[in-house]
């Protein structure tokens, strides 16, 4: 991760961050307590803008980047420079809106399997905010069954033509770069098939679609891709070496809830302490509205809450401890992924509870109530969104405790005669 | 799962492998048919281990492994959990742990020297019984009765109350909650053994009609422990967590072996995806407490409030999962995880044992909204 044996020591990083941090940065708005399904397309766009200018200002201030190597624009610290960072920029605002995917998990997969030629060309203006990246990677007859992607890459001279669609993608219709799994041979079996390429979102034949949610959000958006040409030289990993670089890409993406080298401030603690159910401060000032405060069974469930968002904030550096001591394996992530899924589950089940009748039916002064109750029917988002739990136990149970693999269907067999759903949409 | 440090990884290796030969399982069984359920020769050769001077400052006599007490006797209890080894730890420790800050000269110099040097154990007698069983409840009355005081009240369950020489038990005065050191033969205490689910550790409940006990006896001035008794609770919560851990380690790796090696219909337990998804649930509860309970005993050196919220969010998580994961363990061994024979009630009566011990995980989570109340305020 380090360019040169000879890097600054953690400590004068810090201090030096803390000293550019008070002179250069702004305080975070408060807005940014706001649930972000509520947030307009203008608004969005707005926040999407005030990030890339974070960003800049970050760049700028040499604290872009920080694990990147200093060859592509970054700084080629290491992960406790980053961590350090992380704590001094706690208090402060930053880039929030474009941090995922773009520096993990597309950044390191750039960089892991990018050519010379694409680091240069597309890691810089990563650093520099100009390029917000997102992946597309799921597809709407896949699920969980990522390698099973349908969207086909067909080669034509030096080029790529891309046909098919990509489902899942958050900020899809403002991001300007993404990464797409696609199957460049049906001849193989699934895993032995695909390629990833880099896409420029803005050229002909993407039709991107607005997902609305039950809740009304619609950050989640769906690709259409007809006739995309790709060139060659936008071509990420080996051809028919796809899968290499997908196993590498989601375990990047699960570090989002872990430790990430490459990601500045704060997602993890915020994602904790807001997820479903709005977090604890809104149930405390519910139950002292209420005079609750000292009902026994309101202050369980309240400290309950407290608790989970208290346990978890440790367990993430626990395992990602856990991974650099090699005490368990690299795939130990899916802990803390299972770990936020199924505490927002409970939390969003303990909001309602305490919300009451006001959940299911409320006044305009009752909307913050009315909120736990359309929190509560989205519920299990939290443990289906980013891979459902169900695979995190997968991966638990097989790759960190070693548990036999399920048995599998489409191993030995070319793709083209693995059994699929029939076509949707 | 704690992770030692320098000098702490030869500690905790050290009282392993003390803790391996001295109490293997078939010891602890034979031990849990004795009165006292260990031997006086064991705690005194912990004792020069280290296991009772960790929270006491050099001057007094002790001493940490690594400056932070705490966190070094968090090892200790976790190799205690893991080998379900009996012995008075947490109360010495407690009591120590008081003597050692709050203390006389002539308290440190005759009760502390001799838990130190593991001649004699000690007991906290805090936890009343019911309906004074609430987290900070204490009905125990002290009042003022000539040059002393005058105990009037009952303290149950009390750990190893019948084996200490030392008892430290927190009473209410007019001026305030105070705590007293007095002897296990002080004149007209009643010890009473108890019944218990836990083979490895004793209890006791003590009675006290009108126990009289001089001034000398007080630890700390009358009306002020208020604070310490908060600091007492937090410290014996984040030592019995790490002992926790150490149980639901050894219960979760006895039942991933058994799921490798227990072959059903012509293939392992490990392989059905029922089962593995309960083993990453396990997994994911025992990962959790570890890190809660390490982040616990490292934040008994911040103030009360910080300390406080990682102790009793510790507490809620590992008290409600912990028994949920022993059980699911249970579940997986089938009919033998329910025999005396099988190892794996040693470690089930433990972990029931502290669920409500130092408060049950509903009073923690109480108690976390009364520290978020207050900040908030």
């Amino acid at each position: 991760m380090s360019d040169t044996t000879d890097v600054e020591d953690v400590e004068s990083f810090a201090a030096r961050a803390r000293a550019w941090l008070a002179a250069n940065m702004p305080r975070p708005p408060d807005e940014s307590r706001r649930d972000p399904s509520d947030d307009s397309d203008e608004e969005e766009l707005r926040r999407v803008a005030r990030s890339r200018r974070l960003q800049r200002l970050l760049y700028d201030g040499g604290f872009a980047g920080i694990c990147v190597p200093s060859a592509y624009g970054g700084q080629g610290l290491t992960l406790a420079h980053q961590l350090a960072f992380n704590e001094e920029i706690a208090d402060y605002d930053y880039p929030t809106e474009t941090q995922l995917p773009t520096f993990t998990p597309c950044l390191p997969v750039i960089l892991e399997f990018g050519t010379e030629d694409q680091k240069n060309t597309h890691i810089p203006p990563m650093l520099r905010g100009e390029t917000a990246w997102m992946q597309l990677l799921s597809e709407p007859s896949g699920g969980s069954d990522v390698a099973a992607a349908l969207t086909t890459a067909a080669r034509d001279g030096d080029e790529w033509v891309l046909n098919g669609s990509k489902i899942w993608t958050t900020g899809a219709w403002w991001a300007d770069w993404g990464l797409c799994l696609a199957r460049t041979n049906w001849d193989v079996p699934k895993h032995r098939g695909l390629s990833v390429f880099m896409l420029d979102m803005h050229q002909p034949g993407i039709e991107i679609h607005r997902i609305e949610m039950l809740n009304g959000s619609r950050e989640f958006c769906q690709e259409f891709l007809t006739d995309v040409r790709v060139p060659e030289s936008l071509r990420v990993g080996a051809v028919d070496g796809g899968w290499t670089v997908g196993v590498r890409w989601m375990l990047h993406e699960r570090t989002v809830l872990g430790q990430s080298p490459y990601v500045t401030g704060e997602p993890v603690r915020r994602r904790l302490g807001q997820g479903p159910g709005g977090g604890v401060a809104p149930l405390l000032q519910r139950a002292r509205d209420l005079g609750l405060l000292t009902d026994p069974k309101a202050s369980e469930l309240i400290g309950e809450v407290f608790a989970m968002s208290v346990v978890g904030s440790t367990l993430g550096s626990h395992i990602a401890e856990g991974i650099r001591t090699g005490r368990l394996a690299e795939d130990a992530g899916a802990i803390t992924r299972l770990y936020v899924g199924t505490s927002a589950v409970r939390n969003a089940s303990i909001a309602f509870e305490l919300a009451g009748l006001s959940a299911i039916a409320w006044s305009d002064s009752e909307a913050e109530l009315g909120k736990r109750g359309i929190d509560y029917l989205m519920r299990q988002a939290a443990c289906i969104g980013g891979g459902t739990t169900e695979m995190s136990r997968n991966v638990i149970s097989e790759r960190v405790l070693g548990m036999p693999r399920e048995r599998a269907f489409d191993r030995d067999v070319p793709f083209r005669d693995v059994p699929r759903s029939a076509p949707q949409r | 799962m704690f992770r030692a440090v320098g000098d702490q990884e030869l500690f905790q290796e050290t009282t392993r492998r003390f803790l391996e030969v001295e109490v293997p399982l078939a010891k602890v069984r034979d031990l849990a048919g004795t009165t006292d359920g260990y031997e006086p020769s064991f705690w005194r050769q912990g004792a020069q281990l280290g296991w009772t001077s960790l929270l006491v400052p050099e001057d007094a006599g002790g001493g940490s492994i690594s400056g932070h007490g705490v966190v070094d006797l968090a090892l200790v209890a976790y190799e205690f959990g893991l080998h379900a080894a009996p012995g008075p730890l947490i109360g010495t420790n407690v009591v120590a742990a008081a003597l050692g800050r709050w203390g006389t000269d002539d308290q440190r110099a005759g009760p502390l020297a001799d838990l130190l040097a593991g001649d004699a154990a000690g007991a906290w007698a805090h936890a009343e019984p019911a309906p004074n069983d609430g987290l900070g409840d204490l009905a125990l009355t002290a009042t003022r009765s000539g040059d002393g005081f005058s105990l009037h009240g009952v303290k149950s369950p009390v750990e190893a109350g019948r084996q200490a020489a030392y008892i430290l038990v927190s009473a209410r005065h007019e001026s305030g909650p105070t705590q007293f050191l007095i002897p296990s033969n002080a004149p007209g205490l009643m010890i009473k053994p108890l019944h218990g689910l836990d083979m490895t550790r004793r209890h006791a409940r003590l009675e006290f009609d009108g126990v009289t006990v001089p001034s000398t006896h007080l630890v700390g001035r009358p009306g002020s422990a208020g604070a310490n008794i908060d600091w007492l609770l937090d410290l014996a919560v984040s030592i019995q967590l790490a002992e926790m851990c150490g149980a639901l380690t050894w219960a979760f790796d006895t039942t991933v072996d058994w799921a490798f090696n227990r072959y059903s219909f012509g293939r392992p337990l490990a392989s059905y995806q029922e089962l593995k998804h309960r083993f990453a649930d396990m997994k994911m509860w025992l990962e959790a407490s570890c890190a809660i309970s390490a982040d616990a005993a490292a934040a008994m050196d911040r103030d009360q409030a910080q300390r406080s919220e990682r102790v009793s969010a510790g507490k809620f998580y590992v008290g409600r999962y912990g028994p949920e994961l022993m059980q699911d363990c249970v579940q997986m061994h089938g009919g033998i995880g329910v025999t005396f024979d099988h190892d794996l009630h040693l470690f089930l009566r433990r972990i029931v044992t502290d669920v409500p011990t130092y408060g049950t995980p509903g009073q923690h989570a109480a108690r976390l909204t009364g520290i978020l109340a207050g900040a908030d305020r």
